[in-house]
């Protein structure tokens, strides 16, 4: 049998005495694939840090290689073979990609002077082991959430390290780069470098994954072997109980003689939004299906007002509208739920209700005596959102930078839908986010819809595009190429082939 | 390394209630613990000097409104994580153009003109910092040279005498009753400060300017217009202050205010405003403030000289903001 790398035991861990872990015990294999599961704030990322040295617990102790081991810091954990890819993004973003990569272990020129030039050489490569197409001197402030993900991924496979933790690496990749980086684990698992990984992506975790841990309400449920557990299975032991719901396929045909809900025509943004126009109507669930740097979030930032447009039309409801900043997006009755989270999302030193509140603030929905602002009305529907998404929390005045990723993502949901928008716009809204919990986002997002909203999804889970939008539009290269009826499309697989398709066809 | 922590390792390390209240209580609270600890000091051992007769404790107010009133604006600009050096500048010009207008055309003019003087400065700092993008901290270093130039200037360095005695009852120098008009421009510049900062959508919007721009933006925040804003406030502020300096020396002269950005900004910062934005209370703010004039006055009544006063305090200040304004990694 395989020998145990890692052994954590009766791992107990507290945050200002709310226990978050409860003596948990994990094993990792030489060798192996583990993937830790379990829905938002279930304690992954914590039980990570304190293998990271980021954390250490109040009790329990951690064995590598058979011997007992104390982490008290990051570099007690790096000097026992330990990399990890966080969650939270730590790249520094003035730094170009290479300089990230290499942070702390930078190439030195023949005078010991830092020599960017080898490095970037050196990330070069690594990128293109990764099969990522990305300038390595480039500062990570220019990139889209993608390739900072694979700077990241590409900074922590750098370090050669034995033990490899990848917290939610996927979150924003798309399905292409999601399969490259599955065959580099592949051939690091080759090499005997053991692997934890941690994603909310049922179908990932069946592709890569030998082993599964599940763990729920800070403890460990189950550790088994995939090959004996079903899909359903595992979802049951995540959730605590069988997941009945299932979203609904609309059945919804829409009129293309009606008057639309939004109406775009010839949109042009900086080269990337090149002559977009497009139609959603009332009802209606339009997905935008790309690969990553097609242009989706260039051309929904443009449509909302955080670039406005240089040429070309917004009509809402037959009315044309100038949007030319994000309130006058707001003013149209659009919402807005940004990609990244931590950057365009919230502020991560404030409170939930701090966040939560600024959409209305702004459009003055929220004043009495015309002056002051109504917590008292704040602090009711901050808490309704709560409850109705399940954001874990002990209140709403807790800091959204000691939430757990997934929660966080839920305020950014609560911060839009609060706002009561006739159009929602949401680029990946479910990245981190559990299943229960996505399930009931793309319900919510169903609902809008079957009131009579609009709404337009960029997802990277193809999936999940499919099994919400009425209407796929692919886009390339700031274009849309190609439109369809979701019913036309037969499989995931079908799509994907499109959506490759159409960046061959150039 | 550091860059690897999302979050602060030492910000977690809980092993107890201790070390809960350790870190938390004390860094909120720590300018009315130190505000509390020194007067308790200087009641003790300046007892004899006379540091408690009620006439001391009005002068220490008297003498701290000036700055307590900017170190209110200050709040809003540090909150919105930018900064004003030209504060001190500015209010030693508009004392400046107040006493000469006063001196021509009465006084109803003279605090126009005085008022005038701030929004002027505020509108060009604030465009040169919103519009043309140039750092706060440069543009307001330039302006402090330009304002306290112009001030030299116009008055060939020479005080302005102020003989109107209704502007010198108004701005500083009057009592009603016992209180000093002067503690009647704090308290102002306290409520409404306070009211503005935690309960209009204005201060939410300035914090959360300063908490994270980008997505202040995405939030719909016209975050340029929030910050220009707040730079008009600030110098029309400071011009006030200018004028309250006036009325209090019965003069107006450029150096009125010199350097008094110093002690605003550590006012603030004691108070347990975020130097880099996102947190702010006007209420630590005017304690910050009274705790700086505490000090001054305690360090005169020592009989300290005005070198030793400078270390001392110097040394406080430092202290105390180190206490509170270190950046808590994000
Ligand atoms: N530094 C902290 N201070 C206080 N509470 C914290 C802190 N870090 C995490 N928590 C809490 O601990 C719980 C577990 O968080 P953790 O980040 O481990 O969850 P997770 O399983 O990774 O969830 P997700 O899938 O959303 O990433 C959450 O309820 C979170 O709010
Ligand atoms: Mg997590």
């Amino acid at each position: 049998m395989t020998p145990a790398i890692i052994e954590m035991k009766r791992i107990t861990k507290e945050f200002n005495h709310i226990r978050v872990l409860d003596h948990i015990n994990f094993e990792l294999l030489q060798g192996e694939i583990h993937a830790l599961l379990g829905e938002n704030g279930a304690g992954k990322s914590t039980l990570m840090k304190i293998l990271r040295g980021i954390y250490q617990p109040e009790e329990g102790e951690i064995l590598i290689n058979g011997k007992a081991v104390t982490i008290n810091s990051p570099s007690d954990s790096r000097l026992n073979g330990i990399s990890m890819v966080f969650q939270e993004f730590s790249l520094i973003p003035s730094l170009t990609v290479a300089q990230n990569i290499f942070l702390t272990r930078e190439s030195r020129s023949k005078l010991g002077l830092i020599n960017d030039r080898i490095d970037e050489k050196k990330a070069s490569i690594l990128l293109h082991e990764m099969g990522v197409d990305l300038d390595p001197s480039l500062p990570v402030e220019q990139l889209s959430t993608g390739y900072r993900q694979l700077t990241e991924i590409v900074a922590a496979l750098s370090q050669d390290a034995q033990i490899l933790i990848l917290d939610e690496p996927t979150a924003s990749l798309t399905h292409t780069e999601t399969m490259t980086l599955f065959g580099l684990l592949r051939k690091l698992k080759e090499r005997g470098i053991s692997i934890i990984y941690i994603s909310h992506r049922m179908e990932e975790i069946f592709q890569i994954a030998d082993r599964i841990t599940v763990l729920r309400d800070g403890k460990n449920i189950i550790t088994e072997q995939v090959q004996n557990l079903s899909i359903q299975q595992v979802i049951e032991h995540i959730l605590g109980h069988k997941d009945v719901r299932e979203i609904k396929k609309s059945t919804y045909l829409v009129d293309p003689t009606a008057t639309p809900l939004l109406e775009v025509n010839h949109l042009n943004c900086n080269q990337e939004v090149c002559d977009v126009s497009f139609k959603l109507f009332a009802g209606e669930v339009l997905g935008l299906a790309g690969l990553m740097g097609s242009g989706r979030t260039e051309l929904v930032q443009t449509i909302f007002g955080i670039t406005p447009a240089q040429s070309g039309d917004i009509k809402v409801k037959g009315k044309k509208v100038r949007i030319n900043d994000a309130k006058s997006g707001m003013k149209a009755k659009i919402a807005f739920i940004p990609e990244d989270r931590r950057l365009q999302g919230l502020s991560t030193m404030h409170s939930i209700k701090e966040n939560f509140e600024l959409p209305l603030i702004n459009l003055r929905k929220l004043e009495k005596h015309k002056i002051f602002v109504d917590d008292h009305k704040i602090v009711a529907l901050a808490n309704g959102f709560v409850e109705k998404l399940q954001i874990k929390c002990d209140s709403i005045d807790k800091e959204i930078r000691l939430l757990s990723g997934g929660n966080q993502q839920k305020v950014v949901i609560a911060k839009w839908l609060s706002t009561e928008p006739d159009i929602l716009i949401m680029d990946e809204p479910t990245a981190g986010v559990d299943i229960g919990t996505k399930t009931e986002i793309l319900e919510m997002a169903r609902n809008l819809a079957n009131e009579g909203k609009g709404v337009v999804i960029i997802s990277s889970e193809l999936q999940e595009l499919l099994s919400i939008s009425d209407r796929i539009v692919i886009i390339k290269n700031g274009s849309i190429v190609d439109e369809m009826l979701r019913t036309e499309v037969k499989s995931e697989d079908k799509l994907h082939q499109i959506i490759q398709g159409a960046q061959a066809s150039v | 390394m550091s860059n690897l922590n999302p979050i602060s390792p030492s910000s977690d390390n809980s092993n107890g209630f201790s070390r809960f209240i350790k870190k938390f209580y004390w860094r909120d609270y720590v300018v009315y613990i130190t505000f509390v600890v020194i007067f308790l000091i200087f009641s003790g051992s300046l007892f004899k000097m006379g540091f408690l007769s009620p006439n001391n404790l009005l002068n220490i107010l008297r003498q701290t409104a000036t700055i307590s009133v900017m170190a209110v604006a200050m709040t809003f600009v540090l909150a919105a994580a930018e900064i004003d050096l030209s504060v001190g500048a500015v209010a030693g010009l508009a004392s400046v153009t107040t006493a000469i207008i006063i001196g021509q055309f009465g006084i109803l003019a003279g605090i126009l003109a005085g008022l005038l003087t701030g929004v002027l400065i505020g509108l060009l700092n604030g465009f040169l910092i919103t519009k043309v993008g140039i750092p706060s901290f440069l543009v307001t270093l330039g302006m402090q040279g330009v304002a306290t130039g112009t001030a030299m200037w116009i008055t060939k360095t020479a005080p302005i005498p102020i003989a109107n005695e209704t502007y010198t009852f108004i701005f500083g120098s009057g009592n009603v009753g016992i209180i000093p008009t002067l503690f009647i421009w704090t308290i102002l510049a306290l409520l409404i400060g306070h009211a503005c900062l935690k309960s209009t959508p204005f201060g939410r919007q300035v914090l959360a300017t300063g908490g994270n721009e980008t997505a202040a933006r995405y939030s719909g925040i016209n975050t340029k217009k929030i910050k220009y804003i707040t730079f008009v406030i600030m110098s029309v502020v400071s011009s006030i202050s200018g004028m309250l300096y006036a009325g209090r020396l019965h003069s107006g002269r450029f150096q009125w205010g010199q350097g008094d950005e110093l002690s605003v900004i550590a006012a603030v910062v004691l108070g347990g405003t975020s130097l880099f934005g996102g947190k702010g209370s006007v209420i630590g703010t005017i304690i910050g403030a009274i705790l700086i004039g505490l000090i001054n006055n305690g360090l005169i009544l020592m009989g300290l000289e005005a070198s030793q006063q400078m270390i001392v305090r110097g040394a406080i200040i430092i202290l105390a903001v180190a206490l509170t304004g270190r950046k808590t990694q994000s």
